[in-house]
């Protein structure tokens, strides 16, 4: 089987993330939470490849330690979406047309119905503005995205012989939706588990952006941006790189999303044949 | 048709009343005394017991939800407490700026991503479609108010073509006004446009794979005909819905770029109400939102059954 | 003088030739066949001549039509062919119209696209034509859209769509497939019918011998890309010098040969039996809707006896055959194995003696599980799995006709017809005593079809298992069954042993079904001898 191109190159834009975001644990070329005032808002160079910011900072280590923050924000935040959503949706499609799916699909309309920035940031202000309550105010929002795929992968399984077959075998439905249902529909579970990763560092990004995520001295992106807001006509090196950041983290991950699509829908696989 | 809108309007109804629960109950449990909350750390007693009156916070919790909803059905929003103006002329204020900010960037949005979407799909694989899938791509990748900061940077600081924030108010003129809220509409369509243009693609795509359009072609009709008179309606039903969550996604997703621009709208109004802790202007600019969103959603299934006649005349 | 005249006409998608230097003519107002299993090329070669084959098809040779060239044209002047000079038809009725455009309009569009009309006299048109294929104006209005007809109704809107400007060569490709017998054999009248009446050709693609028999002028034979066979149909079916056109129309009318046994003691009992299933749920909290499939249905399934079912679709068989197998529960009647009643709640041991083969081969078998997993799923209803379970498998794979190592691959790495195998050795890995078959041939291929049949009587006689063979298929079903069940309307309407039952039916619908069935033609019985 070829490996999609795309999924190359997304894999290979968000491993250089990832690995960043690891070796800032061992490793960064500056100590982020020391101040020097003496370098600040140097641009691009030799020593300071990202140049520093309005406090001295390495902009390149803050990148560094930053990916820390969007990559672990946005990983709970699907686990809380997968973790949740799909046991609802599975539980929705066994019972097709039953009451505990009429309600989970009218759940999942209402959640959709409630503009998702807003409350997480009611969520963050009210229960105070950090890492974890964003994280909880993101990942509410993926349950019904997980819920909404599983139960929609699970109902056309449902339809399809060998289910029938299981029942005929003596299964019950618990037991086919973990055993049949639950390996087919992966495919589709990990392909939008990559774009909702992918919406999630934008989420992230956006709440520390108006100061609703991870608290300083913690460096994130979002953060990165707001405090380069003020200095942009000077010294618009600060925005570039964080914001740059955002985007290939992002790309790389929704190219994934694409190639990880390619490679293990078997319609689509079928299809090329 | 008729019975198709009632079904569908006694679901909004339903969906109303939940959302509103839901929020109110969101204001309940925040921990403590919402009074308390609202002063801060160093309020006096005789404060907070004048706001919790004003609040009327010593009715029972049906009892309050009912006086909240009835105030919401006659136009009474309460009164800001930070602001000290009733919440409905808040609102409306900030409204006159919001919703062309929000209409703005939807026409934006499909103006350009109809053409795209259908060009792409119409050259599939070829130059043209590589060229739209990879700028999408990447439209998709970049945060709105990174591209607003850049926007900023280039068009207000560098060439100065655009203030770089701020509205002057209807009142100082249209073209003043509007060329206040094109860079922002412009930094909110943009991700917005790769989104749909994709959309709109493979939606394009998916018809043009269904057995009519193989019937379409067999009655003589070019691959070009056969996307007009056939696919372009089969194509946007699911084109519709993404347009409609869009609308309120703007509407209410609007808050950083407001912030960036430093824009009077509504997403600013409600921010500031939060981190100010005004509850009450909170609460029903919230379900002011949601009430949007669901009733442009039921707009939309209207707007299905109008193109498709499967949903009209079933039931 | 010939209408259409192709030669050497070859195609290939990339490096798979897919059509093999086809040469034949079609003469104006003949039925022309063209027949072969599937993979054969035969839908292919319409869609090349339509100029309507897949983008990175590469096509050769030359095709004439009306002595002006059709291979190769510029996309407008195919245009100004197709629909005008050459209408075409295609297998599935259900998706082939636009669902949100009326069928008046989508008929008028054939008139008004190639500038015959406008659009006012089109839709005037439209509805004579309409007329024609028997949708006449009183309760076919213009402006129904295609969700309000039955699948042979639409199938009827394409035939008006494809004759609306009286092309001279209508192209059918498996034209009834998808439909019912009865629906079936009115499609086909009405083609021959427009054939007489409006002196047009018409190519008739299909896979089944029978309807070729009954209606073609001239007849080719398709196999891998090739044409192995022409000529006028009587002479080709009588000397059917090619041995894949024999072994072809042996497998068509295909009986196996099966010992005849003596009833014995009743195994299945069915009582009675109500079932119905439900429909949508109108109103959050409202009580759904039912639909009642299965009225009234009583029979009785001995030891080893092969009792068929058969009836069209949405008589109920499918509903009856869960309510069978204790997957659904009835509204009224009962339903006894071995005395014991059979419903959702009924004992593991008892489900035992009960299993199924299922029509598709494709959606039978979870795809990520090996064959070995597959076959030996039905141990889930014996307290523990037995721990010699792959010797039973590899038994069970032999028996009919696999290897044992077959057991060790995954589904994809099988056909069509390996695959109905492995479903019949999931069926026997506990040793039913009845097995239902629920249109377990109907997806396939007629040789492939042949060779199944022959292994299910070999079992059966072999093991004296009893089956209950659901089909819509009367021709399958006269040749394995003893015993027949004639389905309508959720109830059963005449059973009886099965020659008694096709020779001299006694209700109404059973002659309906057995006229509307196309029929081989008689061949001398040398024909019918293997060729090895």
């Amino acid at each position: 089987m070829r490996v999609p191109r795309t999924l190359i190159i997304g894999a290979a834009l968000f491993g250089m993330f990832l690995a960043a975001a690891l070796l800032s644990y061992l490793w960064t070329p500056f100590d982020v939470t020391a101040l020097d005032i003496a370098a600040r808002l140097r641009p691009p160079g030799a020593v300071h490849w990202f140049g520093t910011d309005h406090f001295g900072r390495d902009i390149f280590s803050m990148i560094m330690v930053g990916a820390r923050t969007s990559i672990a924000v946005a990983i709970v935040a699907v686990a809380i979406g997968i973790g949740i959503g799909t046991p609802l949706g599975l539980a929705a499609a066994a019972r097709h047309g039953g009451l505990l799916d009429e309600i989970v699909m009218r759940g999942n309309d209402l959640v959709f119905a409630f503009p998702s920035l807003v409350i997480a940031i009611l969520i963050t202000a009210v229960f105070g503005p950090s890492a974890l309550n964003a994280i909880i105010a993101i990942g509410i929002f993926n349950i019904p995205v997980f819920a909404r795929i599983a139960r929609s992968g699970a109902v056309s399984l449902w339809t399809l012989d060998y289910i029938l077959a299981a029942r005929v075998a003596g299964k019950g439905r618990l037991r086919i939706s973990i055993e049949h249902i639950l390996p087919n529909i992966a495919n589709l579970l990990i392909v939008q588990g990559t774009i909702q990763f992918s919406l999630g560092i934008l989420a992230e990004a956006a709440l520390s952006y108006v100061g609703l995520g991870a608290q300083p001295p913690t460096p994130s992106w979002g953060r990165m941006l707001a405090d380069s807001q003020t200095m942009i006509s000077f010294a618009p090196h600060m925005a570039l790189f964080p914001g740059l950041a955002i985007v290939l983290a992002v790309l790389g991950l929704n190219l994934m999303g694409d190639g990880l699509r390619d490679l293990l829908d078997p319609h689509l696989r079928r299809w090329r044949q | 048709m008729l019975r198709f809108v009632a079904t569908r309007l006694s679901s909004l109804v339903l969906s109303l009343l939940v959302a509103s629960i839901v929020i109110f109950a969101v204001i309940e449990v925040i921990p403590g005394d919402p009074a308390a909350y609202m002063l801060g750390l160093n309020a006096e007693p005789s404060a907070v017991a004048a706001l919790r009156d004003q609040l009327g916070l010593n009715g029972s919790v049906p009892l309050r939800y009912l006086h909240w909803i009835a105030g919401l059905m006659t136009g009474d929003f309460g009164v800001s407490y930070t602001y000290r103006v009733p919440v409905a002329t808040l609102i409306a204020a900030r409204l006159w700026v919001s919703l062309p900010l929000a209409l703005f960037a939807l026409a934006l949005s499909t103006l350009i991503a109809f053409p795209v979407g259908l060009l792409a799909a119409a050259r599939r694989g070829r130059p043209a479609d590589l060229a739209v899938m990879g700028t999408t791509q990447l439209g998709i990748a970049v945060p709105n108010f990174w591209f607003a900061m850049l926007l900023v940077l280039i068009f207000a600081i560098r060439l100065r073509w655009f203030p770089a924030g701020g509205f002057p108010g209807w009142d100082q003129g249209l073209w003043v006004s509007l060329k206040a809220l094109l860079l922002p509409a412009v930094a909110l369509a943009l991700p917005q446009a790769s989104i749909l243009a994709r959309i709109m693609r493979s939606s394009v795509l998916d018809t043009l794979g269904q057995d009519y359009i193989r019937t379409a072609r067999a009655k003589g009709m070019t691959r070009a005909q056969a996307i007009r008179r056939h696919a372009l309606k089969n194509a946007l039903i699911p084109v519709l819905t993404i347009i409609g969550m869009q609308f309120s996604f703007l509407l209410a997703g609007a808050i950083i770029i407001e912030n960036v621009f430093f824009l009077p709208g509504l997403g600013r109004l409600i921010f500031q109400a939060i981190t100010q802790r005004d509850l009450i202007v909170v609460e029903s600019s919230v379900m002011l939102l949601v009430f949007a969103v669901i009733t442009v959603n039921f707009v939309v299934d209207i707007a299905y059954a109008a193109v498709d006649p499967r949903l009209r005349r079933r039931r | 003088m010939t209408l259409l005249s192709v030669r050497d006409l070859s195609l290939s998608i990339g490096a798979l030739p897919v059509l093999d230097r086809l040469s034949f003519d079609i003469r104006p107002g003949e039925v022309f066949g063209v027949v072969g299993e599937s993979g054969s090329g035969k839908s292919m070669t319409a869609l090349a001549l339509m100029g309507l084959a897949p983008e990175s098809a590469r096509v050769s040779g030359e095709a004439r039509f009306e002595g002006r060239p059709l291979i190769g044209l510029a996309e407008r002047d195919i245009c100004a062919i197709r629909g005008a000079g050459i209408g075409m038809i295609f297998q599935e009725p259900m998706s082939a119209l636009d669902p949100v455009q009326t069928i008046g309009a989508q008929v008028a569009e054939t008139l008004v696209i190639h500038g015959r009309m406008n659009r006012r006299e089109a839709l005037q048109a439209a509805r004579a034509r309409l007329d024609r294929v028997g949708l006449p104006a009183a309760r076919f209005p213009l402006d129904l859209y295609p969700h309000e007809l039955s699948g042979g109704q639409r199938q009827r809107v394409c035939i008006a769509m494809a004759i609306a400007l009286r092309p001279r060569l209508l192209i059918a490709d498996e034209p009834t497939t998808a439909l019912d017998v009865t629906t079936q054999a009115q499609i086909l009248d009405l083609l021959k019918s427009l054939v007489e009446d409006e002196g047009m050709a018409l190519m008739l693609i299909t896979h089944d011998l029978a309807v070729v028999s009954g209606i073609a002028d001239r007849v080719a034979v398709m196999q891998r890309g090739r044409i192995i066979e022409a000529g006028p149909t009587g002479d080709v079916f009588r000397n059917m010098r090619h041995p894949y056109t024999r072994a072809l129309f042996r497998a068509s009318g295909h009986v196996p040969a099966r010992s005849r046994r003596s009833a014995g003691q009743p195994i299945l009992e069915v009582r009675d039996v109500h079932c119905s299933y439900g429909g949508g749920r109108r109103r959050l909290f409202g009580k759904a809707t039912r639909i009642r499939a299965v009225r009234g249905v009583s029979f009785t399934l001995h030891k080893g006896e092969n009792l068929g079912l058969v009836g069209e679709s949405g008589c109920g068989k499918s509903t009856l055959s869960r309510a069978i197998l204790g997957l659904e529960p009835l509204q009224g009647g009962e339903i006894r194995l071995f005395g014991r009643p059979v419903g959702p709640r009924m004992d593991a041991r008892d489900r035992a003696a009960l299993q199924v083969v299922f029509q598709d081969p494709y959606g039978s078998f979870n795809p990520r599980w090996k064959v070995a997993r597959l076959v030996a799923e039905p141990f889930n209803l014996l307290p523990t799995r037995p721990r010699d379970w792959r010797t039973h498998v590899a038994e069970a794979l032999e028996s009919v006709g696999l290897k044992a190592t077959d057991m060790d691959r995954y589904i994809h790495e099988f056909s069509g017809g390996q695959r109905q195998r492995i479903a019949i050795a999931r069926a026997l890995i506990l040793r039913p005593e009845l097995i239902v078959l629920d249109e377990a041939v109907s997806a396939l291929d007629v040789s492939i079809r042949a060779q199944i049949l022959d292994l299910l009587a070999d079992l059966s006689d072999r093991l004296d298992l009893g089956y209950l063979f659901i089909s819509h298929d009367l021709g399958v079903v006269r040749a394995i069954t003893d015993r027949v069940l004639v389905m309508k309307d959720g109830e059963i309407v005449e059973q009886g042993p099965t020659e008694q039952l096709f020779t001299a039916p006694r209700h109404a619908y059973t002659r309906k079904l057995i006229a509307a069935t196309p029929r081989l033609p008689e061949i001398p019985t040398r024909m019918m001898q293997d060729d090895n």
